[in-house]
Order: structure tokens, then sequence, then C-alpha cells
């Protein structure tokens, strides 16, 4: 449940509290996904109430993000990347609603093939020239974000007997408080892969499907890119927008 | 309350070094600005082996307790060259370094905080990243009467919070799991 909606500190300045989303969130310990036996604290969670320091967060401007970095597509001289041209696109909001808007995306993912341009990606499936992988974007003012790839190949890996991760970009968002911070992986619709995947059965059945993009033909660009669309959402402050004072005094009664 | 469910956080993986590093990331100050200090240390696993796929962060207010965001309505005083946020991958020794400033004292809810600095680590392994608090050793009165260290009831674990001294500033070591390991909270 969230918390209460407001704080003051000593001198009396307000500190927004915000909300506790733990039935959202994968565990640490997860015995389905082996590297987690030695990488999770065993001792309980200390709660820490939000201070002006966890509700503030660097605000990072537009100098971070270059005029071609949302464009994964076009990072090289000389050529193009192989694989399903798409483009990704969403809106950043909080759980109330509000749009986040001029906050930092960044992306990372494997070229079609499923591999990463990485010293320790070294199964047998071909890196690409003219892919990196990397991407970054800010939200525009109503919390908007577009990035152009191409579609990630699933990949095998270690943690059980003939494992596959589905094919997924890698976020990480910065919100506007360091409450909001959040990595995550965006997957796409209908991958057969799911169910053996210890990442994807990590997460609470419900909250699963808020991970997947969906198909958006109404944004193809005709004769150039397909389109899926990803809304994120980070946590909020338990108030929705419109909400006024005399509202939350109603509902306490 | 709330309207909209929140999206999952997932691990970040082993590749992260291709995504999230930045060049100047290691530099909350720029190098060469007075009084900047290094924090360095380790990140260990339960094992006691050292984590070299590890990313810190860090965040923190400036030397007058005060944040750069429009949630702190006082406003910063012009500190050049510090962003305030630290970011820096661990190397194959397990080790990071983050250059910056010691914040000043932080208001909260019942009179000041201790100086202090957010850490978060996220890692291959971890589905969620973990966060913990950094303090400082010659600030024994404020961290003495600092509420969240308070709510630290072990002194064993509640030393996990407080760095060392080092010759170019202070060493913080993490330890996700096992002897040692650093109090981690639920934010």
């Amino acid at each position: 449940m969230p918390t209460t909606p407001e704080a003051r500190t000593g001198s009396g300045l307000y500190v927004p509290q915000y909300v506790r989303d733990h039935d959202t969130h994968p565990p640490l310990d997860y015995p389905g996904y082996n590297s987690t036996a030695l990488r999770h604290p065993k001792r309980p969670l200390t709660l820490l109430p939000h201070t002006l320091t966890e509700v503030t967060s660097p605000v990072l401007g537009h100098e971070r993000v270059g005029e071609l970095d949302h464009d994964l597509t076009r990072q090289h001289e000389g050529g193009e990347p192989q694989g399903q041209r798409i483009t990704v696109h969403g809106q950043v909001r909080d759980s109330d609603g509000r749009p986040v808007p001029h906050t930092l995306v960044e992306v990372w993912q494997a070229n079609a093939a499923g591999r990463y341009r990485h010293t320790g990606d070294n199964w047998p499936a071909p890196l690409d020239p003219y892919f990196t992988g990397v991407g970054r974007a800010m939200t525009d003012a109503e919390g908007f974000y577009r990035f152009v790839t191409v579609r990630p190949g699933a990949y095998p890996w270690k943690n059980h007997q003939n494992a596959w991760r589905p094919a997924h970009i890698h976020f990480s968002l910065f919100g506007q408080a360091f409450t909001q911070r959040l990595v995550t992986q965006m997957y796409f619709p209908d991958d057969p892969l799911f169910f053996q995947d210890p990442m994807w059965n990590s997460v609470p059945e419900e909250a699963r499907e808020r991970m997947v993009a969906r198909f958006d033909y109404g944004s193809t660009e005709p004769e150039w890119a397909l389109a899926y669309r990803w809304d994120i959402v980070l946590r909020g402050r338990g108030q929705t927008p419109f909400e006024s004072e005399e509202e939350i005094a109603e509902d306490d009664e | 309350m709330s309207t909209y469910p929140t999206t999952p956080s997932q691990t970040v993986g082993p590749y992260l070094h291709i995504g999230l590093p930045w060049p100047d990331g290691p530099f909350a100050v720029d190098e060469g600005t007075p009084g900047a200090v290094w924090i360095r240390g380790t990140v260990r696993d339960g094992a006691g082996e050292l984590v070299a796929d590890a990313l810190v962060e860090t965040w923190q207010a400036d030397p007058d307790g005060r944040f750069d965001h429009p949630d702190d309505p006082r406003g910063a005083r012009s500190y050049p060259g510090f962003r305030a946020f630290g970011r820096c991958p661990t190397d194959g020794e397990g080790s990071y370094g983050i250059l910056t400033l010691k914040p000043g004292a932080v208001p909260g809810p019942d009179g000041d905080q201790a100086p202090h600095i957010d850490v978060s680590v996220f890692a291959r392994g971890m589905l969620h990243r973990v966060v913990t608090r950094l303090y400082f050793p010659e600030e024994e009165a404020a961290n003495a009467a600092d509420p969240v260290l308070a709510s630290v009831e072990d002194p064993e674990a509640r030393a996990t919070l407080v760095a060392g001294t080092a010759p170019d500033g202070y060493r913080f070591d993490i330890r996700l799991q096992g002897e040692g390991e650093t109090v981690f909270f639920d934010i």
C-alpha cells in the first residue's frame, strides 16, 4: 500500500512520498536464475523513509544525447545493420498518470542474430559491423520517447538445459527522483520463449505483460519500418494530478 | 491508489558495459576541483568473490546539503563542475571509484540528517538494484543522531554504512551477501 502522500522536514520543506510497489518487482532471491544465489542480501531490507535525497535525482540535459543516438541503424559509416528495421516508441508516465518529461532513456541490445558487441559474448552468431546496439534519447515535454533500431534476436545462455533468452531490449530510466530509477527489459509480443525464461518468470504473473511492447501498425512507416509501442510507468506519489487537497481530506473521512 | 501499475525491474545482465558506462561517469565533480575526494571500493558476492560486472551509482547533496532539483525549493548554490551523480562500472578487480565533493547535512523529518550519499548497485544476477547509504567516518556526532543509521539496530550491521578513510578520500566496500553483508534499504 502507498505510504502517506506527504511529509515535511523539521524545517518545513515539503517532501513527496513515493508509492512502494513491491508487488510489481521480482525478488532478489530467485532460485530459477542461478546467478542470484550469491548476489542477493540475506538480511531483510531496512525501510528507508523518503527524504530529500530520495525524492531528487540528476537533471540530465540534452548534452548527454547526440543527434543520432536514438537511431541505432545510423551509427556507422558505410552501411546499415542487418535485420528487421523497427521503431520503438512510447510514453513514460508515473503511476499517478503524470508524464515524465525530459528524462534520459538509455537502451542496449543484441543484434538481429542475437549477439551482443561485448567481449563476454562468444556464442557462434555473427557480429554486425554496422551495429553497436546502444541508444539514448530524452523524453519530450509529454514524456514520449522514440528509437529506431533492428529487432534483436534471441540467444542461448547457460542458466539451465537449452536455455534461451526471449528477444529483448534493455532499458534504463532515471525519472525525476532517486526512487524512480528503473532498469528493465522490453519484450516482444507472443514470444514462444517466455515459458522457460527465469527473468520473465521471476516477475509476479500479473505484472509480466507490462514488460511486453505491442505491435503498433498505426505507427508503422510505409516502405520503411515496423513499429512497436511500449509505455513505461515509474513510481508516482500516490496522488492523481487533479486531486485537490479537499478531495484528499474527504478520502480520509 | 496508483492509477497505473508500475513497470517491473529486470537485471542489467552481463552486457551492461555496452550501454551504461559514461566516459565522465565516475566524475560527480570535475577533476581538479578543490576539495574533491575519491570514494573507492570493491563489490563482493556471498562467496567473497569480487564482482567484476557490477555498476555503482551515487546520488547526493552538494556541500551545503542542497539539491539542484525542483523538489528542493531552497535551490542549489553554484558549485562549478559538480553534478552530484556518479556512475562507475566495477573493473576486473571488482573495484569502482567516484570523484565527488563531500555533501553537507540534509534536512530530515526531525532535524538534519548526517551527510550521506545514496548508492545503487546493479549487476547480472540481481533482478532489481540494491540501495545503500554511505556515511562519513569523521561525522561521529552527526552519525550518532542520524535517524536512518539509528534504524539499523545491530551495531555491526550499522558499521557497514560508514566509509573508511583513504589517502585521497574514502573507502566504501560493498558486500552483497554473507560475512559483513552491507545494509541495504527498501526504498
